[in-house]
């Protein structure tokens, strides 16, 4: 698998020599694997690259296993025991994290990255008031230590920006609804002015109508504070709602990334356009909706050449045997396909 | 086993109740009762399929498990047509061990999660026999072919090598059309299905949703379709109705419904479900908050706490009637007209968050 790893700096996003628009976060040909009791390696990450510009969002999306968590947790080195980094530089700031020991990275964790996990608002301690727990999340990280009052102050301007009552503070988490413990959630990944923050899967488990006012104060902190941000998600709907950017990831490697109303307006990798084509919506017309064949391939055993060829309809004996790197279709919007332009203009799937 | 009178009843829920007593220790009598299904009514013709859409909690699954006769009603009658006699069966009534085995025949489920709804210790044979072994239907041979023949129906082909692997050596998927060929083994007319595909990845999704769509169709089925997603419902479902707190708000014709909602509960949720496209302007969703319990509620209408546009009416009438609107769409609103018209604000500007 090592000839995989092209570096394909051209088909990157976010690009830029001059400094002042450097990006936040620099992923290079990223490689992690999970190591087997018995022996093998399960390729979780594929030689991924890519940019986030200061202030943007970006967001990843894939199905189950496709390696989307996995990048987010090799970023903040909470990566199961038997994660193995093979390859590539996770530069932060112009830092590599990866290179970081984990001291240092405890440190950064929260001050510098902070994440909002799917479920988070279950983790929190019942026999303490949300407020006290946010205190010291601010204790551990911030030089100095805070005040009781700058504390307070911090909490509540925190709570006031996510929507949560600012007399919540003194609350236990039982007194508050899922959504509101989630907002409190996004409130502490905020408490140590983080310099990017990475949210896996924020609303999956809430209610749509809550999941939606969720959404819309992750996209107003990204807005006010200027706040870079990922978003990892099963959901492309979500992804197309909240995010500057998109990168779709299938078995462990980013197939399709550009500026998400771009790739939603035209997706150019087949598997992109397949997912599009299958997401029922309750807009448009109503069509046939087009089915994806087959299943995400075992990743202890990845098929050669394209990982996406056994599903692909456009496969041909290339796709087979040659990896295709990632590489620009048009400026900023990128495919790993070795038939660019096989996909059709508009969705598969006819109206009815 | 179809019936060839497409507008024949299948399935007429009337008045259907669930209470759960919230316990106040041993000794005491329960005084308080969630309200988790309130009078909830509705008919489903012969092959078509009904969507019951709303939040968690809203008491959709609870109305499921009745008609399959999990959980027993408190009040109100279920009538389900049996497929043997033509006549129809009240579930409410259903309390010897025979009559619950006839009844099975008839009338199945498909449960959310394929990996919890399956023993893992029996082999995909088993499970999918497991109801011909229980109403000791045909020999060993003739099972293993009828099994064999339903693998097939539902897409696990070839079906041979299935039949004696168990759950943790399927996919996600593969389990899903397992349940889905336990569920169709008996040839049951009726089936609820409690949000099938929720727990899918959406390239296998879609497959799931589409057989289910294709079964209906071959073999006659009705499905009652439990789902908190309005896209998926617009595309397994005749018909769909809303609930909110145990009863349902609205209910009509599902691309009527999409198009012309009445409700304020429908607007926001129709409002705040995702579009898979950045260029889409959402509605701005007038509600806020999240589903309460209902704990003794007041008669008043449902929703009040939540909706934006109340007025004096709705806090002094009790819960408005589902009634119809035209085109077969039913509402509970006090502030729509009989011809389906808004009566209420514009728009209300509010902001309930404190």
């Amino acid at each position: 698998m090592t000839d995989t790893r092209m570096d394909t700096a051209e088909g990157r996003l976010g690009d830029s020599n001059s400094h002042a628009e450097a990006p936040i976060l620099e992923v290079n040909n990223l490689v992690m694997n999970y190591e087997l009791k018995g022996g093998g390696m399960v390729s979780a990450v594929e030689g991924v690259n890519f940019n986030l510009p200061r202030g943007s969002s970006m967001g990843l999306v894939g199905e189950s296993g496709c390696g989307k968590t996995s990048i987010a947790l090799t970023l903040i080195q909470l990566a199961a025991g038997n994660a193995r980094v093979l390859d590539g530089e996770v530069l932060l700031d112009g830092i590599d994290l990866l290179k970081l020991d984990e001291e240092e990275m405890r440190q950064r964790r929260w001050t510098d990255v902070s994440m909002v996990f799917q479920g988070a608002m279950n983790s929190w301690n019942p026999v303490y008031t949300v407020g006290e727990q946010i205190r010291e999340t601010m204790d551990i990280h911030w030089d100095p230590k805070p005040t009781a009052a700058e504390a307070r102050a911090k909490t509540e301007e925190l709570f006031n920006l996510v929507g949560i009552n600012p007399e919540m503070i003194d609350r236990y988490p039982h007194e508050f609804s899922g959504g509101m413990k989630q907002r409190a959630v996004i409130a502490m990944a905020l408490a140590c002015d983080p310099k990017l923050i990475i949210a896996d899967e924020p609303t999956t488990a809430l209610d749509v109508i809550v999941q939606e006012q969720i959404l819309e104060e992750l996209k107003k902190i990204q807005h006010e504070l200027g706040m870079s941000i990922i978003y990892i998600s099963h959901d492309i709907a979500v992804i197309a709602e909240i995010t500057d950017l998109i990168g779709v990831m299938y078995a462990g490697k980013l197939v399709e990334q550009g500026p998400t109303a771009e790739v939603f307006k035209r997706p150019r990798h087949p598997y992109t356009w397949l997912i599009l084509s299958s997401t029922p919506s309750i807009t448009g017309d109503r069509r046939q909706l087009a089915p994806l064949k087959g299943e995400p391939p075992n990743l202890l055993d990845p098929p050669p050449g394209c990982r996406f060829h056994p599903r692909c309809p456009y496969a041909t004996e290339k796709c087979m045997q040659e990896e295709p790197p990632l590489a620009e279709v048009e400026p900023g919007h990128s495919i790993a396909c070795w038939h660019p332009e096989s996909v059709p203009v508009t969705l598969a799937g006819s109206t009815e | 086993m179809t019936s060839q009178n497409g507008s024949e009843t299948r399935v007429k829920v009337e008045n259907l109740q669930k209470l759960y007593p919230i316990s106040r220790g041993v000794f005491r009598a329960p005084t308080d009762f969630v309200h988790a299904v309130d009078g909830v009514n509705f008919e489903i013709k012969a092959g078509q399929s009904l969507g019951l859409v709303g939040e968690s909690g809203c008491g959709k699954t609870t109305t499921g498990r009745m008609l399959v006769k999990l959980d027993e009603a408190s009040d109100g009658t279920i009538l389900i047509r049996d497929s043997a006699t033509d006549e129809m069966i009240d579930v409410t009534e259903i309390n010897s061990k025979t009559e619950q085995k006839e009844f099975r025949r008839n009338v199945q489920m498909i449960f959310q999660d394929p990996y919890e709804s399956m023993n893992p210790r029996r082999t995909i044979f088993d499970i999918v026999a497991e109801p011909l072994t229980v109403q000791n239907l045909g020999t060993t041979e003739e099972r293993e072919e009828r099994v064999v023949d339903l693998l097939r129906l539902v897409g696990l082909t070839p079906p041979e090598p299935f039949l004696f692997r168990y759950p943790h050596e399927l996919s996600g998927g593969q389990r899903q059309r397992v349940a889905i060929a336990r569920a169709l083994v008996m040839e049951p007319t009726f089936v609820v299905a409690d949000e099938p595909t929720s727990m899918l990845d959406v390239s296998i999704r879609i497959s799931i949703m589409r057989l289910m769509l294709e079964l209906a169709e071959e073999l006659g089925v009705t499905y009652l379709y439990i789902t908190h997603d309005l896209a998926v419902a617009r595309y397994m479902c005749d018909k769909i109705a809303v609930m909110y707190l145990g009863k349902i708000v609205e209910m009509g014709p599902t691309e009527d419904l999409l198009t012309r909602p009445m409700h304020p509960y429908t607007r926001a949720l129709l409002s705040a479900v995702p579009v898979p496209d950045p260029s889409y302007k959402r509605p701005e969703v007038e509600i806020e908050g999240g589903v309460a319990r209902a704990i003794n509620p007041e008669p008043e209408c449902r929703f009040i706490q939540r909706c934006p546009f109340a007025q004096d009416v709705c806090r002094e009438s009790p819960h408005p009637d589902l009634s119809e609107r035209g085109n077969d769409h039913l509402v509970a609103c006090h502030l729509v007209d009989p011809q389906g018209n808004w009566m209420g604000a514009e728009r209300a500007v509010l902001d309930l968050r404190s």
